[in-house]
């Protein structure tokens, strides 16, 4: 049977009545022995008989046509096919659900693969790869360098009142530019795919972040329907936006597969996930910010300049977040979209909030300062009743708190006024954000079974891309029927699962746990009826049923397994109500007078996301994101070949993530929080919460310290030790 | 090429391509997938091993170099049933998300602590002359060519202090 619950109505607060106690506790992740010990098999890693190996050619101009010369390496030793038909431009963006541009002949970006070269082994095939002769015809149009571009799309996104009057009748204002550079996932494990046909049928072994949606995107670019391909996924090597979408891996292996009659595995050098799955724009933004007298926000608009490949429908919602994070009657949103020859832009975590509320909150520390108060006063005071933009409630606004407390439990009260804070040669200094991410639910199903000997079995095609979904969707199962932790399995990763969210957008714990939550508790009703009582009126701990004045073992209530499935879907809340999760980010930084270097020295977080489902590896998420944020404010940015448009640091060691060394004292402090309109667990999403307006902070607190106001990201010395 | 390793003390003999990787050869040969392909290229430490108890990168070396040398790999450190205190102190921390850096991550702070206890000075160490110390401050500079991604860079920290405490309890 199948339960479905739509958030139409506010929902109670069933797991606070639950007695097992094991849900929000930091239990270790169920699936930590397997990944220390080198046991949990990746995608790439499935051995299979007779397997071949796949190695993609990149287009080596930025536009124009391809020929290519299978002479040049047919003879070469192991030798078995070379494909170029079916490939795909590049990941699909999340979401898509049908398949990504598949371009033949035609070159858009220098790097796109244009052939896929398979052989006997992974040695063979990559020589050949070097070795096959390509001839191109190039166009001469290719878009390579913005800087003289003049074909703006522009699209806006809100417009309400005059804020240009709001400026001049400012009692202060700010009117700041900013550009960020793009940025890379950098998931570690690499893209890869193994696929193997029997009939008409393809399973691919591969790395991705939502089945359901990729399943279709392969179908569709296979030409077969979806029925037939079935997707693995147990384990994923991170993700972060990159394998929202499928990868030209997959597809690349199953035409060649399909062709060969033989598995075939491909998987993508690092530089082919630079420069072929998916990037962060890079942007240009204008913000404008207008006040009154007490420091209410008049006026606000931000606009930005970003770009994609021709024929891509991804834009970077980089003002999601300026969109309803503080009051102000007259607003203006919009943004502006180049076309370009450089690789397709996606989701990279938390896309929009990351690089907009950096700005936005690096403006508002401006602001602060030009109305000469706190920063924090500033932002409680601009708290909106409900949303600014259209007038929604909001469901639950954790922002305040966790200012408040934030600051109380990082010292803010020590902070000193800019540039007076010295320790040798080094200065310090401190800031602040918000933190705001929208908060979203997607349809999402899962089975649950209770056996008769007291254990439980969760299925979906949920993905654990390191999130934690294993452990949590095994808590939440075992909170609602009253088992240990130990006694419930979960399987996640194969399509032919019920079919879950995915992971992605912060909405993959909430929504894949509300359906556990939602099948569990189909079996708490059939569990009831034998007990005699309301559902509401049974009490489940250990194995053992109370309720109607019965105690009862489950293995006496049951004789064979109970299945039920739970569907969550949006409802007229999620519609009707704004939700977003909310908190603050604190930052110390040390800045070296010399050099212009900056250490981050300590950061804390304060997060109101709603019920925290594992305070552990919510904690880990958070500490991710602080770490995102020290990175996209000070280390990462993609860096363009503007002859060609291609990505001249496609390498991790040329596009710099944060290393241990990088990282300081980090904390996370959550605030005690339930929502109610979200979804039946009151939980809202964190993976993302704790990267936006992270990279603010650090900004912010870089000001502090030694009076340069960054404006161009990352915050490399060569931008701060020339001003200093 | 025939070449002979031992690979967690059990003498392997294989006939390789010339230009196989050692991390090839462990992960296709083989069939040790504990240890990973994160760049291929040196710059990421996902494929950390140790040849005769020292790190390397494997994705560095052909394994036609190693002819009779020893590796170690993740699989040798310990298995899901008896883990190595490292192993357990990552789990107990949550020194890893994705889980994709974390064989490399502990196969390199295994190594580390072993070039502490040495006294090896890093690019960090203060006095060159006396003998190196784990220190917060060391273990991130020494640690830092293992990236992660997820960015678990604090639990994993704290597993290796919590896990080198135990190591220098149980000497004492
Ligand atoms: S795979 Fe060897 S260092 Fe990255
Ligand atoms: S745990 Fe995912 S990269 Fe380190």
């Amino acid at each position: 049977m199948t339960t479905e619950l739509k958030m139409d109505v506010p929902q109670p607060r069933f797991l606070d009545q639950t007695q097992q106690g094991v849900l929000g506790k930091p239990i270790p992740r169920v699936d930590g022995a397997l990944k220390v010990t080198g046991q949990a098999t990746y995608a790439a890693e499935w051995q299979m008989d007779d397997m071949a190996h796949g190695v993609f050619v990149g287009a080596a101009i930025p536009k124009g046509h391809f020929t290519i010369d299978r002479d040049s390496i047919a003879g070469m030793d192991g030798f078995l096919g070379l494909y170029t038909d079916n490939l795909v431009r590049n990941s699909a963006r999340g979401t898509l659900n049908t398949n990504p541009v598949q371009p033949g002949d035609r070159v858009d970006y220098l790097g796109q693969s244009i052939a896929l070269v398979v052989a006997e082994t992974f040695e063979q095939a990559r020589d050949m790869a070097a070795a096959l002769k390509v001839s191109y015809t190039r166009d001469d149009d290719a878009v390579t360098d913005l800087s003289e571009y003049d074909d703006w799309e522009l699209k806006v996104g809100i417009e309400l009142g005059d804020v240009d009057a709001a400026m001049d009748a400012a009692h202060k204002s700010v009117d700041l530019e900013y550009t960020t550079k793009g940025h890379n996932s950098g998931a570690m494990e690499l893209h890869g795919s193994i696929a193997s046909w029997d009939g008409d049928h393809v399973t691919v072994r591969s790395s991705l972040q939502m089945l359901g949606f990729n399943r279709n995107e392969l179908a569709d670019s296979l030409g077969v329907p979806p029925e037939q391909v079935r997707l693995l996924s147990p384990y994923v090597g991170g993700g972060f936006g990159s394998k929202l979408g499928i990868g030209p891996d997959s597809v690349g292996a199953a035409v060649a597969a399909r062709d060969l009659g033989r598995p075939v595995r491909v998987v993508l050098t690092r530089p082919q996930v630079f420069d072929t799955t998916i990037r962060r724009t890079e942007t240009r933004q204008h913000i404008r910010l207008a006040a009154n007298q007490d420091g209410r926000l008049t006026g606000i608009s931000h606009v930005n300049w970003q770009s994609n490949l021709p024929g891509e429908g991804h834009a970077e919602p980089v003002d999601a977040a300026t969109r309803f994070l503080y009051a102000g009657e007259n607003r203006y949103c919009a943004h502006y979209m180049a076309r370009r020859n450089s690789p397709a832009t996606g989701d990279v975590r938390s896309p929009g909030e990351a690089v907009g509320m950096l700005t936005l909150e690096a403006a508002m520390d401006e602001l602060a300062e030009a109305l000469e108060m706190d920063p924090i006063d500033l932002r409680i005071r601009n708290i909106p009743e409900v949303h600014p933009g259209n007038g929604k409630p909001i469901s639950s606004n954790g922002m305040a708190s966790s200012l408040r407390q934030g600051a109380e439990a990082f010292g803010w009260d020590q902070r000193q006024p800019t540039g007076t804070r010295r320790e040798g040669e080094w200065l310090i200094g401190m800031g602040v954000a918000a933190a705001a991410r929208a908060n979203l639910l997607m349809p999402s199903s899962a089975r649950v079974t209770l056996n008769p000997d007291a254990t439980a079995v969760v299925e979906t095609d949920m993905t654990d891309i390191g999130t934690g979904t294993y452990t949590i969707l095994g808590q939440i199962a075992a909170e609602t029927l009253g088992l240990p932790t130990e006694s419930v399995t979960v399987h996640l990763g194969d399509s032919n699962f019920p079919t879950a969210s995915g992971s992605g957008g912060s909405w993959g714990a909430t929504s894949s746990g509300s359906s556990v939550l939602i099948a569990a508790r189909a079996i708490r009703k059939t569990l009831a009826e034998r007990m005699g009582c309301e559902e509401e009126a049974l009490t489940l701990k250990d194995g053992m049923a109370t309720g109607g004045n019965k105690r009862s073992a489950l293995s006496e209530l049951i004789d064979q397994p109970i299945s039920e499935e739970g569907k969550i879907d949006k409802g007229k809340l999620t519609k009707g109500t704004h939700q977003a999760g909310y908190g603050a980010h604190f930052a110390e930084v040390a800045v070296n007078t010399v050099t212009g270097e900056v250490r981050v020295r300590r950061m804390l977080a304060a997060m109101a996301a709603g019920r925290i489902l594992n305070e552990q590896t919510a904690r880990s998420q958070v500490y991710g994101g602080q770490i995102w944020g020290i990175g996209s404010a000070l280390h990462e940015g993609l860096e363009f070949d503007t002859r060609t448009g291609h990505i001249a640091n496609h390498t991790l060691g040329e596009y710099y993530v944060p290393v241990h060394l990088d990282v300081g004292d980090l904390d996370v402090l959550f605030i005690d929080e339930r929502d109610d309109m979200a979804n039946p667990m009151q939980a809202k999403g964190i993976g993302e919460l704790g990267f936006c307006g992270a990279a603010a902070a650090v900004a912010n607190a870089i000001y502090n310290a030694c009076g340069v106001r960054i404006r161009d990201f990352p915050a490399t010395p060569d931008r701060i030790f020339p001003h200093l | 090429m025939r070449v002979s390793l031992t690979v967690n003390d059990t003498p392997r003999t294989l006939d390789l391509d010339p230009r196989t990787s050692l991390l090839d050869a462990l992960r296709d040969h083989l069939h040790l997938t504990g240890t990973k392909k994160g760049c291929d290229h040196g710059q990421c430490g996902a494929c950390t091993v140790l040849v005769n108890g020292e790190r390397v990168n494997s994705c560095l070396c052909l394994a036609v170099m190693h002819d009779g040398d020893e590796v170690t790999t993740i699989e040798g450190l310990g298995t899901p049933e008896n883990l190595s205190p490292l192993q357990a102190a990552f789990v107990k921390h949550d020194g890893f998300q994705c889980g994709y850096c974390t064989p490399g991550q502990i196969m390199s702070s295994h190594a580390m602590l072993k070039e502490i206890a040495r006294g090896w000075p890093s690019h960090v160490t203060e006095d060159l002359s006396a003998k190196a110390e784990l220190t917060i401050e060391e273990l991130k500079e020494r640690m830092s060519g293992n990236l992660c991604r997820c960015s678990a860079y604090k639990g994993i920290a704290d597993a290796i202090l919590e896990a080198a405490a135990e190591q220098r309890e149980a000497a004492e």
